[in-house]
């Protein structure tokens, strides 16, 4: 065990400063069981008395290997892996995903799909910006807003479970389209849910926004520059509280999203209250997008009527041939892609999420690799933390709004 | 291609002699490890490349040679433009120069590599695996690494099983 212990210190000699070897500053470990690293994010500090001299982050506590086991499996079966990458995030992760395999075999989704992809996309953006609201209140000691929150992402939930049947894990989305057509029921709940959820805004902005004690621990705290932000890799409401106005729903709009209004909420202090406004303006950004695509969802067919990538309608396997040995094809052993890489990026709510996926032209992707924004964004967390207290590294790490299934796969 | 990513192509082309090839809209350049680092600057410094979006390898196979394919994928937030560098890598002591003095999210990209698939980039300054504990073997996204499994244990097969279970047994 003495040795394992000597070991330990040896590797991380280059990152702490002289005086922690010589014993004058604490090494602390925060974590990996820690409540407000929202989940198995360890970090080792290095503190003078309460300031933080230096701030390491360790991950890979919830390693899956995920990239490794979606090599093992065809494009159908890899995509239930995409929703437990980023759980609070599933339908963006599938809609990653889809995309980047339409890209990679040329499939046209129609245009109800696309519709049906942009609104439970921006309604799985409100839901995890109202976790991070949540958890982010929490962090700061500002107990009640966690509560309203949870309560108004169970609506969410519930309209995601009323077209595909599961709460969090969708896998809704897929290549070609969506796995059906939504329920007649949907509408009338996201009608409920859009008339109802600005004034639950206007709530948690009572609650928040100009409340003293959040921003005693909020305002200038955790000061990241632009330049720095972009050199860090990040991306998403925390580079965009910066003043970088980079979204790629506006930038490259994939989806739809140019049909619809919308504007790019920025601030320009880079600290966590501007990461907190950015958000909370986002969410009323994302419904206005539900509205409007709501408004204008055309009927239509929901998947793409090519049967060598989609499979057929079980209606359709009984009476026709083709469509039974499509079906059989595709269940067996998938379809096969053409040879090549591509690179697909969709904004997150965290981030750009970015999908690189290589084929040799068989039925399993031969190397699919996840560019997740949490694992850019956590990089930073260091430059940020330094010099503060461990009080505003908390309120800090909140802010970033990281997910472990992202950072580490 | 959008012109303005040709007029970038041409620029890297004009300083480093690289060739390029284009698959549904992506345009990758090829390049040799020597001339990256210095890439890299000049897509920060003048070509207005300010975020690296990602770094990630391929294997290509344990007797393939080069073995590995490096990808580095730049994005221009202020030009709106993308484009990706390929650098290949010899399977035998894999090694890159690193760009984490350029980029500082390659610090913890170019752990990744090294953790996943055994590539060590000189210079690094903290060059330790990210993800898998420090003292595991092997490096896993390498393509002659088994996916591996449990095999699940029956009543009727449970100790002849058990046999080749790698734990500590008494």
């Amino acid at each position: 065990m003495a040795q394992l212990e000597e070991v330990t210190v040896d590797q991380i000699k280059h990152l702490v400063s002289e005086r922690a070897i010589q014993g004058e500053t604490m090494l602390l470990n925060m974590g990996p069981q820690h409540p407000s690293t929202h989940g198995v994010l360890r970090l080792l500090l290095e503190l003078d008395g309460e300031t933080v001299v230096n701030c390491i982050p360790v991950i890979g506590y919830l390693h899956t290997g995920i990239e490794k086991n979606m090599e093992a499996k065809n494009y159908t079966k890899a995509e239930v892996m995409t929703d437990r990458l980023d759980y609070l995030n599933t339908v963006g992760n599938n809609l990653a995903y889809s995309m980047a395999v339409e890209k990679l075999v040329g499939l046209d989704v129609p245009y109800r799909a696309q519709s049906i992809r942009v609104i439970l996309a921006e309604l799985q953006r409100i839901s995890s910006h109202l976790i991070w609201l949540g958890t982010t209140g929490l962090d700061v000691a500002a107990m009640s807003t966690f509560l309203y929150c949870f309560r108004e992402r169970e609506s969410i939930m519930d309209i995601l479970e009323m077209c595909s049947g599961q709460r969090m894990m969708t896998t809704y989305i897929r290549p070609g389209g969506v796995w059906r057509d939504v329920p007649v029921e949907f509408e009338a709940a996201v009608r409920k849910f859009i008339k109802m959820f600005p004034r639950r805004v206007d709530e948690y902005e009572a609650l928040l926004t100009r409340n003293p004690l959040f921003l005693d621990r909020t305002y200038g705290i955790g000061v990241i520059p632009a330049d720095v932000a972009i050199n860090y890799g990040m991306t998403g409401p925390s580079l965009r509280a910066t003043g970088v106005n980079w979204d790629l729903r506006k930038s490259r709009p994939y989806s739809g999203y140019e049909q619809y209004d919308f504007e790019v909420p920025t601030a320009t202090e880079g600290d966590v209250y501007a990461r907190f406004l950015v958000r909370v303006k986002e969410m009323r950004q994302s419904l206005r997008i539900v509205e409007q695509a709501l408004d204008k969802m055309p009927m239509g067919p929901v998947r793409s009527s090519n049967h060598k990538f989609v499979p057929p309608p079980r209606s359709e396997i009984g009476v026709s041939m083709e469509a039974l040995i499509h079906h059989f094809k595709l269940w067996t052993e998938g379809y096969s892609t053409p040879k090549g890489s591509i690179y697909n990026a969709v904004e997150s709510p965290r981030g750009e999420l970015g999908v690189y996926i290589v084929s040799d032209g068989g039925p399993k992707p031969y190397r699919i690799h996840w560019r997740t924004p949490s694992f850019d964004n956590l990089q930073a967390l260091p430059y940020m933390a330094k010099g503060l207290l461990v009080a505003d590294l908390v309120a800090i790490i909140g802010s970033v709004d990281i997910v472990l299934g992202d950072v580490d796969r | 291609m959008k012109p303005e990513l040709e007029s970038v192509v041409n620029a890297l082309n004009k300083a480093f002699k690289v060739e390029s090839s284009e698959f549904r809209g992506d345009v990758t350049l090829h390049f040799t490890a020597d001339k990256i680092v210095d890439a890299c600057k000049m897509m920060r410094d003048e070509l207005e490349f300010t975020l690296l979006s990602t770094m990630t390898a391929v294997d290509l196979g344990a007797d393939k040679e080069p073995r590995f394919n490096v990808l580095y994928y730049f994005t221009s937030v202020a030009r709106n433009l993308s484009i990706g560098f390929l650098v290949p890598v010899s399977g035998e002591n894999p090694s890159l120069p690193t760009v984490s003095e350029v980029f500082r999210n390659a610090n913890w990209r170019e752990r990744e590599l090294w953790d996943m698939f055994g590539i060590k980039f000189e210079g690094h300054p903290d060059l330790r695996r990210i993800f898998m504990p420090d003292e595991w073997e092997g490096h896993p996204l390498r393509k002659d690494y088994p996916l591996g499994y449990e095999e699940p244990q029956f009543t009727f097969n449970y100790d002849e099983i058990d046999v080749s279970k790698p734990y500590a047994k008494e």
